[in-house]
């Protein structure tokens, strides 16, 4: 399998700030590549090397097979982007810069993109000065997802965007992933998108990469909150294995469970009875917290556990 | 809460804000008028010295670009040589810091978080203002203070720092209510520098011809006021008068429109790009073809009105030594006319290096906003990048300045009945000028390049330069420093011989300077902050 990016122990400083501390990442040709991380864990300055913007300090970078900066002109023919924080010329109108910003990658497909203006309710004719953050968001979704290209490298593309457009964004990458060869790049901190979205996931924390894999490697990460209504009392639920923090109110049950054991749990309450259910998928916090109590249960190195 | 709650808070926040910025505008508005009194003084010890030179002064060509001389005495003299650069600077300050704090804090939308807290509706224009207006205090205060501190009469120095302080805020007036109209900050200081520059022509037109257009100007008004002659204090209630009615304007603005918005209008723009629409250069002409356009209606203006006045200038035919001697200083030696054109086009180099400045931190501007960054992510390299925007800072200036002396031609040549001959000869005079604006496009690609933070240096480097060749001469100040500046190495044309080898040498360094910078831009990350 053939890789559209490769970094290898990539380090960058601002100052006395270490933005990337030796960072690995690999993304394979075809695949929609989650790339999640909490706010300031040095996403967007990996992205920012990968385009030839940031010159990293040491490590290294390929980008489609070329070095980020020295091939730059020629790598972003084949990719596009967008921006974690989209800012537009402010007596611009969003289709003049959907198109320039096509155009100068070489011609953008001007049926998808009408299909996409269309998809995404975007009102192309206002002046850049007079969008909302949400409306930039699509005016840079738009012109990215309207180029035919190799690379898709998107940065918290979603920010700003409601539930309904959120829900439009992911179908079309979903279409994206249909296409051959077509790599996405997805930058992200909510882990629900990039579950919903991403055959591997990679995990970066304070400028280096915690995990990576499949969602599915990392199930032994994630617990899912369920709260439930139960017809008679929950005895012996706290014995199961993977059940955590079992609080009993009034009949209403909440605990944390392992997503592994799930299915034997959810057979345990349906003997009992259930009357009412919520369960609340993992979020990346928890899943975080689950990564550090593992790797201080194990002892395999000290971590630093978050602030 | 009432619409004046937390003013007191956001003029503390502005103070702040601008703590050096307004110190050294104030600083620097405060020290010209006491310098130029105390080197007078030394200048002109006599009664006889005094007579003498004023005499020359009342030449139409001296009286369009600095008004006509009231009083002969050092505070006369004084008030005349320093009274408009310091009517028009105290101008722009005040306009550039009431919009500032309005129409930019509104814009980048910082006003909606500040307005989010107990902030009442008029309290951040009332905050810009009072701003404003304490530094326009600061500087009648100190220009007075100063003024007596040299000896000269205490109603003439009351009068001089009160005439400045009275138009930096008839123009903080009338930037709060441009502010109001436009829903750019560019906009708003363009449409209120444009009222600026007006009052300035308006003032040379008048004080030269129809003395009535003068008493249309408030830059005329200011001298009218005639410190060291006897003062007219009830001119002081026209700026009074007029200020109140641009802020009563801003303030009933505000009051009917929404946060965020302009009362002109807001026009969409095409549902496709042109087709012309798909290079950095072609993206780099909408930005700054707005700019251009303004900037080359403003020169062309000036240098017809300019030229037009140097036709008057044929009919002083007694030209003494003293007057000679004066204009030789200002300009060349060969006539009058030509001694006038050379010092008008000497100073339209430097205006015309104000918008090659703008236009080369342009580049930095598109970097510190971030919009930089789609682009780059784009085959166009930064090289192709910095280029298009430079063309603009270069080949726009040889712009202006191609406008400026054609226009001049037309003024004077028609009067004078040669037209073909004098524009080919002014066209000459204005583009004398462009390699040394070109050294100063070239310092700022440099900054840009290898200290990006410091970028915003460029202007100090022009203000230096200009203050350097203006008042240099004047001050006694050494020949190495003056001839530092690019603007001393400009052959003074019309009148004096051309020569071709400061030309290239300026030519070489903006060349150098703006490889250094491209170089530095290359290397470096993009973008930094």
């Amino acid at each position: 399998m053939t890789e559209a990016i490769h970094v290898d122990a990539l380090v960058k400083t601002f100052g006395p700030t270490r933005a990337l501390d030796g960072l690995d990442l690999s993304v394979r040709t075809g695949e929609v590549h989650g790339f999640l991380g909490p706010n300031g864990a040095g996403k967007s300055t990996t992205i920012r090397i990968l385009l030839g913007l940031l010159r990293a300090d040491s490590g290294s970078a390929r980008l489609l097979g070329g070095d980020p900066r020295r091939d730059a002109t020629e790598l972003h023919r084949r990719l596009a982007y967008v921006p974690g924080d989209v800012t537009l010329w402010p007596n611009l109108s969003g289709s003049e810069v959907i198109d320039l910003l096509g155009r100068l990658r070489g011609g953008l497909n001007t049926k998808r993109r009408d299909e996409l203006l269309e998809r995404f309710d975007l009102d192309p004719r206002k002046k850049g000065r007079a969008y909302s953050k949400g409306n930039r968001q699509k005016v840079a979704l738009v012109a990215a997802l309207a180029s035919d290209v190799d690379l898709l490298i998107l940065d918290e593309p979603t920010s700003g965007l409601d539930p309904l457009m959120e829900e439009v964004f992911r179908q079309v990458i979903r279409e994206e992933q249909q296409r051959d060869g077509r790599t996405v790049l997805l930058s992200s901190h909510i882990l629900a998108e990039v579950e919903a979205l991403c055959d591997r996931i990679t995990i970066i924390r304070d400028g280096r990469a915690v995990e990576t894999g499949t969602l599915a490697d990392m199930r032994h990460l994630t617990r899912t909150s369920i709260v439930v209504g139960l017809a008679g009392p929950a005895t012996g639920l706290d014995t199961l294995p993977g059940v955590h923090d079992v609080q009993i109110h009034n009949g209403t049950v909440r605990f944390d469970v392992d997503t592994a054991a799930l299915d034997a749990v959810l057979r345990q309450l349906t003997t009992v009875g259930i009357l009412s259910l919520t369960s609340q998928p993992p979020t990346l916090e928890e899943l975080f917290l689950r990564h550090y109590d593992r790797t201080q249960a194990d002892g395999e190195h000290q971590t630093r556990v978050a602030r | 809460m009432n619409s004046l709650t937390g003013t007191r808070a956001l003029a503390r926040l502005a103070l702040r804000l601008d703590r050096v910025r307004l110190t050294v505008w104030v600083l620097g508005l405060a020290v010209m008028p006491m310098g130029t009194a105390a080197n007078y003084l030394s200048l002109y010890p006599t009664e006889a010295d005094l007579r003498a030179v004023s005499a020359v002064l009342a030449n139409p060509s001296l009286v369009a670009l600095s008004g006509p001389l009231f009083g002969v005495s050092i505070g006369g003299l004084t008030a005349w040589k320093i009274g408009v650069t310091e009517f028009i600077l105290v101008g722009l300050m005040s306009l550039l810091t009431v919009v500032r704090h309005t129409r930019t804090e509104e814009e980048t939308g910082r006003l909606e978080l500040i307005g989010a807290t107990v902030v009442g509706r008029y309290a951040p224009l009332t905050a810009a203002l009072l701003v404003t207006a304490l530094a326009n205090l600061a500087i009648a205060v100190l220009i007075t203070l100063g003024l007596l501190a040299t000896g000269l009469p205490a109603g003439g120095s009351l009068a001089l720092g009160l005439a400045t302080g009275l138009v930096g805020m008839l123009f903080a007036a009338v930037a709060a209510a441009s502010a109001q109209l436009t829903q750019s900050a560019r906009a708003a200081s363009g449409l209120a520098g444009a009222v600026l520059g007006g009052t300035y022509l308006l003032r040379a037109v008048g004080d030269t011809g129809p003395t009535w257009l003068s008493w249309l100007s408030p830059t005329g008004w200011a001298l009218h006021l005639r410190p060291y002659a006897g003062e007219r204090w009830w001119v002081a209630g026209l700026f009074i008068g007029i200020a109140a009615v641009f802020a009563i304007v801003a303030y009933r603005l505000v009051a009917r429109r929404d946060v965020g918005a302009g009362l002109l209008p807001q026009r969409l723009g095409p549902a496709e790009a042109s087709p012309a629409l798909r290079s950095p250069l072609a993206l780099a002409w909408r930005l700054h073809r707005g700019l251009l356009l303004s900037w080359t209606i403003g020169l062309a203006l000036t240098g017809a009105v300019m030229g037009g006045a140097a036709a008057g200038i044929g009919d002083l035919q007694s030209p003494n030594q003293q007057l000679t001697d004066i204009l030789t200083r200002m300009g060349g030696s060969n006539g009058l006319t030509d001694a006038f054109l050379a010092a008008i086009f000497g100073i339209t180099g430097m205006v015309a290096a104000a918008y090659t400045v703008q236009a080369t931190l342009r580049l930095r501007q598109e970097e510190s906003s971030g919009r930089v960054e789609a682009l780059l992510a784009t085959p166009v390299g930064r090289l192709r990048w910095a280029a298009s925007h430079l063309v603009f800072a270069l080949l726009g200036t040889a712009l202006l300045l191609a406008v400026a002396g054609v226009a001049g031609g037309l003024g004077y040549g028609v009067q004078i009945h040669d037209v073909g001959g004098q524009i080919g000869r002014l066209l000459g005079a204005a583009l004398v000028q462009l390699p040394a604006t070109w050294v100063l496009a070239g310092f700022g690609t440099a900054l840009i390049g290898l200290a990006p933070r410091f970028s915003a240096l460029a202007w100090a480097a022009l203000i230096v330069s200009v203050l350097l060749v203006e008042l240099g001469a004047l001050f006694g100040l050494s020949e190495w420093i003056v001839d530092a500046t690019p603007f001393a190495h400009v052959p003074k044309l019309p009148g004096s011989a051309f020569t071709v080898t400061p030309m290239l040498w300026l030519t070489a360094i903006a060349l150098a300077l703006g490889a250094v910078g491209l170089a530095g831009l290359h290397r470096r990350d993009v973008p930094v902050a």
